[in-house]
C-alpha cells in the first residue's frame, strides 16, 4: 500500500511539467479577472473568493485526468487490481497522492492570489480553511468521474461536463464562508457543511472509484 | 421476499410487462392532463394578487416536482441495476433520462415566463432556479456519458454511477428554500394539515401532477420498449416478434 503511494509520488515528481501546468493555468485565470472586470480594489475584493475557487476548480479539472490515465494506458492499473490489494485502498492512495501534488502547491500559492485580489486577512484565513476542507472533496469526487471516463478516447471535456455541476454546492458554501468572513460574521456553519460533505465523500467515494474503475476495465 | 421481481430482469419479460402496463398509463394520463389543464386554465378562480398569470402553476409545479422525482427514480434504477446486476434496470434508467431532462427544461421555461410578470425579470439567481438548472446539467452529464461509450452495457453502468453521484444534489435542491432565504415563494401544497392554496385551485393542480407522472411513466415505458428491442435485436424472440408483426400487417 505504501508502495503504491511512494510510486505515485515519485512518478508525479518525475513529470514536473504536468504538475506545474495546472498551477500556471490557475494563476493566469486569476490574472484575467482584474483585466476583464477592472482593477478597482473593492470590486476585486467582492469577487475575489469566487474567482479563486472557480480557478481552483477549473485547474483541478485540467490535471484530474492524470489520476488514472497513464496507469490505465500502460496496464499497471490492471496489475494493481490483480495484486490482491483491495482496489478501493489503491484508489484512495492514488487520490491522496493526487491531492498532495495538486492542491498543496495551490495552498502555497494562495497568499499571492489573495494579495492579487485584495482579500483581507480574515477572508484569507477563511479561504485557507475552505480550501483545506474542500479540495480533498474535489479530488475524491473527481476521481469517480475520472475512473468512468478513463477508457474513453476524448474524455477531457466530458469530464468537465460531469464534474462541474457536482462541484457547485461546494463552490456556494466555500464562497459564502469567505464572504461571511469579510463581513466579520461567523462562518462556522458553512465550514461544518463542507466538512460534512467531505466526510460523506470519504466514506463513499473510494468504493465508487473502485467500482467505476472496474466498469472501465470491463 | 423480492423473488417475484426477478423474472422481470429478463428483457423478454420486461418487454411483455411494458406492453401490459402501457394502456394503464396512457388512458389515465390523457384524462388527467386534459381535465386538469382545462379546469386549471379556464375554470379555476383567479388569484387575488397574481390575477390570471398564476395559472401557469398548473404546468410549472408538476414539471418541477417530477423533474426531481424522475432523477431519483433514475438513481433507484441505477442502484437496482448495480445490486442485482440487471441489464433491464440500466435500460429503464437511460429511458428515463431524456424525459426527466425535458421536464426540467419545461420547469425552467415556465418558471421564466412566470417570473417576468411577478418579479419583473426572466431570470434571477435564486437558489431554487439555480438548483433546477444544475439538475438539468446533471441530466446532460448522465446522457453525455451514456452516449460516449460504444458498448452500451458499459455505458449503462457508467451513467448509473454518475446518476448516483448526482442524487446527492437532490436534497440540496429540496432544502435550498430553507437554507437560503430568497425570492422564490415557499411551496403551497406540501403543508398537508392546512394548505395555503384554495381547494378550487388545488384540485386541478393535483390532477395535473398525477397526469404528468403518468405521462412520464408512459413515455418511459415506450422508450424502454424501444431500448430493449434495439439491444436484443439479434435474439430469437425479437425476430419472432418482427415476423408476427409482418404477418399481421400483411393480413
Amino acid at each position: 500500500m505504501g508502495g503504491v503511494f511512494k510510486r505515485d509520488l515519485a512518478l508525479a515528481f518525475r513529470q514536473k511539467a504536468e504538475l506545474v501546468q495546472p498551477l500556471m493555468f490557475l494563476l493566469m485565470v486569476v490574472t484575467l479577472f482584474p483585466l476583464g472586470v477592472g482593477p478597482g480594489p473593492d470590486t476585486l475584493q467582492l469577487i475575489g473568493p469566487g474567482v479563486i475557487w472557480i480557478a481552483a476548480i477549473l485547474s483541478s479539472l485540467m490535471g484530474m485526468e492524470r489520476l488514472f490515465r497513464d496507469d490505465f494506458a500502460d496496464g499497471s492499473l490492471e496489475q494493481l487490481q490483480l495484486s490482491g490489494l483491495p482496489l478501493y485502498a489503491v484508489a484512495t492512495m492514488k487520490v491522496l497522492c493526487h491531492w498532495l501534488v495538486t492542491f498543496i502547491p495551490l495552498l502555497i500559492l494562495s497568499p499571492l492570489l489573495a494579495m492579487f485580489l485584495n482579500l483581507t486577512v480574515d477572508m484569507y484565513i477563511a479561504l485557507v480553511i475552505t480550501l483545506l476542507l474542500g479540495t480533498p472533496l474535489l479530488s475524491l469526487v473527481g476521481a469517480i468521474a475520472v475512473g468512468l471516463t478513463v477508457g474513453l478516447q476524448r474524455g477531457g471535456v466530458l469530464l468537465a461536463l460531469l464534474l462541474i455541476p457536482v462541484f457547485i454546492p461546494l463552490l456556494i458554501f466555500a464562497t459564502s464562508a469567505v464572504d461571511a468572513a469579510a463581513l466579520q460574521l461567523p462562518y462556522r456553519a458553512q465550514i461544518a457543511i463542507i466538512g460534512a460533505m467531505l466526510l460523506i465523500a470519504m466514506a463513499l467515494a473510494p468504493a465508487a472509484i473502485a467500482y467505476s474503475l472496474k466498469v472501465s476495465q470491463n | 421476499m423480492w423473488k417475484w421481481l426477478h423474472p422481470y430482469a429478463k428483457p423478454e419479460r420486461a418487454y411483455q410487462l411494458c406492453n401490459t402496463l402501457l394502456p394503464w398509463f396512457a388512458l389515465p394520463a390523457v384524462v388527467c392532463l386534459v381535465v386538469g389543464t382545462i379546469w386549471g386554465l379556464a375554470y379555476a378562480p383567479q388569484d387575488y394578487q397574481q390575477g390570471d398569470s398564476f395559472r401557469i402553476i398548473y404546468i410549472h409545479v408538476p414539471s418541477a416536482m417530477l423533474s426531481m422525482s424522475t432523477y431519483v427514480a433514475m438513481a433507484i434504477a441505477a442502484l437496482v441495476g448495480m445490486v442485482w446486476q440487471w441489464r433491464t434496470a440500466y435500460m429503464a434508467m437511460i429511458a428515463m433520462a431524456p424525459v426527466g431532462a425535458v421536464m426540467t427544461f419545461i420547469a425552467l421555461l415556465t418558471g421564466a415566463a412566470w417570473g417576468k410578470p411577478m418579479w419583473g425579470a426572466w431570470w434571477v439567481w435564486d437558489a431554487r432556479l439555480t438548483s433546477e438548472l444544475i439538475l438539468l446539467f446533471l441530466y446532460f452529464g448522465v446522457i453525455a456519458l451514456y452516449t460516449a461509450f460504444e458498448d452500451k452495457q458499459q455505458a449503462g453502468k457508467a451513467a448509473g454511477v454518475m446518476a448516483l453521484v448526482g442524487v446527492v444534489n437532490i436534497p440540496i435542491i429540496h432544502y435550498s428554500v430553507e437554507w437560503w432565504n430568497t425570492l422564490h415563494q415557499g411551496s403551497t401544497i406540501t403543508k398537508f394539515d392546512k394548505p395555503s392554496i384554495a381547494t378550487e385551485m388545488l384540485w386541478p393542480l393535483l390532477l395535473n401532477i398525477f397526469g404528468f407522472a403518468l405521462f412520464i411513466a408512459l413515455v418511459t415505458t415506450m422508450r424502454l420498449k424501444n431500448e430493449i428491442i434495439r439491444r436484443e435485436m439479434h435474439r430469437p424472440w425479437v425476430q419472432m416478434l418482427v415476423k408476427q408483426k409482418e404477418t399481421n400487417d400483411a393480413v
